[in-house]
């Protein structure tokens, strides 16, 4: 898995993650393996039992009196802002006279032990008084409950495109949120020091957004707060803003006892806090041509945003933003539904309402297909973005990089897509129980924030006067390999040996006003950054190897760990640094970063929000028990456009983690709320995310051949969210699976997740239905 | 009073014999190794070996552990497979977050100390207990049979 480049030394090689000689021993440090200071006390948080009630009464007195306990705090004692949240400020540090949803923070304890807390927190005794709930995205877009209005978007004249359409069809389908189920639940660990001082460990993506929110609770300047992450161990989107809790409830208890406070989440409390990925139910209106050529499209999407805003706003647009995924659609009509609920206040979640947009328009894709008696993969192709003509997104963002019709091609082919259609087919025809299903999808992702001020990024590198090398940036390392790329930048830079480079934690002392690692532009970002650093000290240092041996600062290069100053001298670049170093040259500097050419309107959705797109698409083929739903991936190919990539075997691993993590979402892992709004899959005992044994016996992941068009770093591409996506390759292929029982002409409404309970009632229907078109046949 | 060994060094405990191994080796003796994950036995992510078979040290008591040989994932690389398993799973660049590798190598060592050369199928019934949210299962499965054939 090694990639060479002849004018590369490190940027484009396989190396190792930088952490890998820790993972495996075991000491790899996260937030909770850090040791604690003498007098640490442990938090834990009293939860609501309410989807929504008036807090009649609130007696604590039993958790105060039991043992271990330190200090018990509710929103009064919150110094600073009550209310905090990462666009509106709507989310209340703990509940303030009513429970929102079943799992609101409504006090914190402070107790000598973690056991303790625990066991105190459930003494609350609470008095509740039930006001009405609501609890599902359907019933918040009937009763027009939004957190942020309703976002539309169109182009053209859809409903006469829908009348004079030579097929049309409508429907409706449901599409399940997704726990993050990060390994490391949430933690925060706030020491306070003098003179106000408060230093917050925290498994976070968003240190920047902690620290600010932590001041904003304690009230007090954002600069005596510091915020630091070595490493997580997983976010998924679960840590960019949903820290938050964890972060500040440990610091306004440190701030109330004066004492170290540590709260790490119990995986049940994690889960029963924090918020997912969004649920919705999309509507849906399409007409189309005999090739099934999409001629207008209406989609509505009521998102499950939950009790507040968070960033169901950015979700909900990058939906929309997704929904034309890798086709062009002439004259459409999008409506986005962010629906009030009293659940988790849903966030972001890899993909980040991508793969939301993406499913919708795949789901109608495949409808047409059966509608029509086509494959879907024809259909699919002619609705394909042009590469002159048909090149312009719903948000009026011309695509100037479209590589789909190759990379789907050159997928077909590798797959034997054809070959194994026409053996299954064969297959299903004389197997009456077990069924085959085939899919391939295509993913086009748009890179960058849509909110254009998110796209900096800093850094800050050093070079010591034995030669090595430290960089700091504004990015969080959660396994994604960040910190391993871009001390590949800078060794790159630099002319040294990877060994040479370390990458410290995260801490908002170092680079400030951060943005989150989010949106798959960690590396795109941050490695920029910490090259201009890079640049800037080489741009020095050339200065004064031209003075020093006489050549011209143009002539030097810095390479395979040595300073060349053209044919004057050819100097070791530890020594080189040392006399740099006695010639009173700065030997570090900042890096800073803005992504070019973006711009976007938030009231008419329309720029060029992205600064590139990432393409891939995957190939899954499933088996389907027809008499019990259960199901097995017997094999997915997957081809991903990474750029140039900076590490290979890095970029890979992600491919594969995230198309299986999408495989999960939308298969087994299922949320569910009873009836009062109390979510019942709160522990991986209910709610399954993928093991090894649900991984296909074959994948095949393969990069595909090409460069950034734009200007990225190394002209290398994102990875992070577009690979999830590529998972619905696996819920189309059981799609398709079913509808061979109705001879491929019955739409399956099969909703995701597709369960093997989904699939059973799913299957029942659509023989149902093949059985109805039997009879008329017979009757006819 | 029980008494164990922990990685070939002797210990004893006389507290609440009804703690979890897991907190006994994390909070009493600092070996943060080991991690947390759901608490239930349902991640693995805790594993430890007692006498050579793998537990979860979440929900096992210390005083099960009296008498008996604990390895943790900072001295399973005192045996060859754990060493080897170690190897394979840098070699073929298994790790993404981390959190749940050190369960995954404990669960890989003990299933080659029972079963030298595992098939897919092997791996899955024994692996499918400890999930990993990067989903870097490929990798395991692929560095489980390259710690095997180093092993041969």
């Amino acid at each position: 898995m090694t990639k060479q480049t002849t004018e590369h030394r490190t940027v484009g090689q396989s190396l190792f993650h930088e952490s890998a000689h820790l993972h495996v021993t075991g000491r790899a440090t996260y937030t909770d393996d850090i040791p604690e200071r003498n007098g640490t006390l442990h938090a834990a948080m009293g939860l609501s039992a309410k989807a929504h009630a008036k807090i009649k009464s609130m007696d604590l007195s039993a958790v105060k009196n039991a043992p271990g306990v330190v200090a018990v705090i509710t929103l009064d004692d919150v110094p600073g802002d009550k209310y905090l949240g990462p666009f509106l400020h709507d989310e209340p540090v703990f509940a303030d006279g009513e429970t929102l949803y079943v799992g609101q923070p409504m006090f914190a304890v402070a107790a000598t032990s973690h056991d303790l807390a625990r066991r105190a927190a459930k003494l609350a005794k609470v008095e509740y008084e039930d006001l009405p709930a609501i609890l599902t995205a359907q019933q918040g877009a009937e009763e027009k409950a939004y957190v942020l209005p309703p976002v539309h978007i169109a182009r053209g004249d859809v409903e006469d495109k829908l009348a004079t359409a030579p097929h049309r069809h409508d429907g409706d389908f449901y599409v399940g949120g997704q726990e993050q189920f990060y390994l490391e639940g949430q933690i925060a660990y706030a020491l306070p020091g003098e003179d106000m001082d408060m230093h917050v460990y925290c498994s976070t993506q968003h240190p920047s957004e902690m620290q600010f929110m932590v001041a904003h609770a304690l009230g007090q300047p954002v600069h005596g707060i510091k915020v630091e992450c070595r490493r997580m161990g997983g976010g998924f989107g679960g840590k960019e803003t949903q820290s938050w809790y964890f972060a500040t409830v440990a610091a306004i208890l440190a701030r109330h006892t004066g004492k170290p406070v540590k709260l790490r989440a119990d995986r049940d409390d994690d889960m029963m806090i924090t918020g997912k990925r969004h649920d919705f139910r999309a509507l849906f209106d399409v007409g189309y041509d005999d090739n099934g050529r999409i001629l207008g499209v209406k989609f509505q999407y009521q998102l499950r945003c939950g009790f507040s805003a968070d960033l169901s706003g950015p979700v909900g647009d990058r939906q929309i933003f997704h929904t034309d995924n890798a086709y062009y659609l002439d004259t459409f009509d999008i409506l986005s539904i962010r629906a009030k609920t009293n659940t988790q206040s849903n966030t972001a979640f890899r993909g980040f309402g991508g793969p939301q947009g993406i499913i919708a328009i795949e789901y109608v894709i495949d409808d047409i297909a059966r509608k029509l008696g086509k494959d879907p993969l024809e259909v699919r192709k002619a609705n394909f973005y042009g590469k002159t003509e048909r090149n312009v997104t719903p948000y009026q963002m011309t695509v100037e990089d479209n590589v789909i019709h190759e990379l789907v091609g050159q997928l077909e082919e590798s797959s034997e897509y054809q070959k194994r259609r026409a053996e299954i087919d064969a297959f299903n025809a004389t197997s009456p129980v077990l069924k085959k299903g085939l899919s391939l999808v295509p993913v086009k992702f748009g890179i960058s924030f849509t909110a254009t001020q998110f796209n900096q990024a800093g850094a800050l590198l050093h070079i010591y006067t034995d030669g090595s090398v430290l960089i700091n940036h504004g990015g969080t390392e959660m396994g994604q390999g960040l910190n391993t790329k871009v001390a590949q930048v800078v060794a790159e830079e630099l002319g040294v040996d990877f060994a040479r480079v370390r990458v410290s934690a995260t801490d908002t002392s170092k680079v400030p006003n951060t943005s989150a690692t989010a949106a798959s532009t960690g590396t795109d970002l941050n490695g920029k950054a910490a090259q201009d650093a890079a640049v800037k000290i080489k741009t020095v240092l050339a200065e004064f190897a031209a003075t020093k041996y006489g050549c011209a600062a143009d002539e030097v290069k810095f390479r395979d760990n040595q300073v060349i100053c053209g044919d004057k001298a050819s100097v070791p670049f530890d020594e080189f640094v040392r006399v740099a170093y006695t010639g009173r040259v700065p030997l570090w500097s900042s890096g800073f970063y803005r992504t070019p050419k973006i711009h976007y309107d938030f009231a008419t959705l329309t720029g060029r929000p992205f600064f590139y797109f990432v393409y891939g698409a995957a190939c899954s083929e499933v088996i389907v028990d027809t008499l019990t739903g259960e199901n097995r991936i017997t094999r997915s190919d997957i081809l991903y456009d990474a750029g140039s990539s900076i590490n290979p075997a890095i970029d890979i691993g992600q491919i594969e983690g995230g198309f299986i993590q999408g495989a999960g979402w939308l298969t087994t892992e299922e949320l569910w709320w009873n009836k009062d709004g109390k979510l019942m899959t709160h522990a991986p005992s209910t709610y399954k995310i993928p093991a090894v044994s649900d991984c296909p016996p074959v994948l095949n992941v393969k990069l595909f051949e090409n460069s950034n068009g734009e200007e990225s770093i190394y002209r290398s591409k994102a990875l992070g969210e577009p690979p999830l996506p590529l998972g619905m390759a696996v819920f189309l292929a059981i799609r398709d699976a079913i509808a061979s029982l109705g001879e491929g002409r019955v739409a399956p409404p099969l909703n995701a997740p597709a369960t093997a309970e989904a699939i059973l009632n799913t299957i029942e229907i659509v023989q149902a239905e093949a059985r109805a078109k039997q009879l008329e046949k017979v009757t006819a | 009073m029980v008494k164990f060994t922990i990685n070939g060094k002797a210990h004893s405990f006389d507290g609440d014999l009804a703690m979890p191994l897991l907190w006994y080796l994390r909070d009493e003796l600092a070996m943060t190794g080991t991690k947390y994950g759901c608490g239930m036995a349902l991640c693995g992510a805790c594993t430890v070996h007692l006498d050579g078979q793998s537990v979860r040290s979440c929900v096992t008591p210390v005083s099960a552990a009296d008498g008996k040989k604990i390895t943790t994932i900072e001295g399973v690389d005192a045996e060859r497979i754990g060493r080897a398993v170690q190897a394979a799973w840098r070699k073929l660049q298994v790790v993404q977050c981390g959190y749940c590798q050190s369960g995954q190598i404990m669960t890989a060592t003990a299933l080659l100390a029972a079963n030298k050369n595992p098939s897919d199928a092997d791996i899955d019934a024994a692996m499918s207990g400890n999930i990993c949210r990067c989903a870097t299962y490929v990798r395991i499965r692929a560095a489980i049979h390259e710690a095997a054939r180093s092993l041969a």
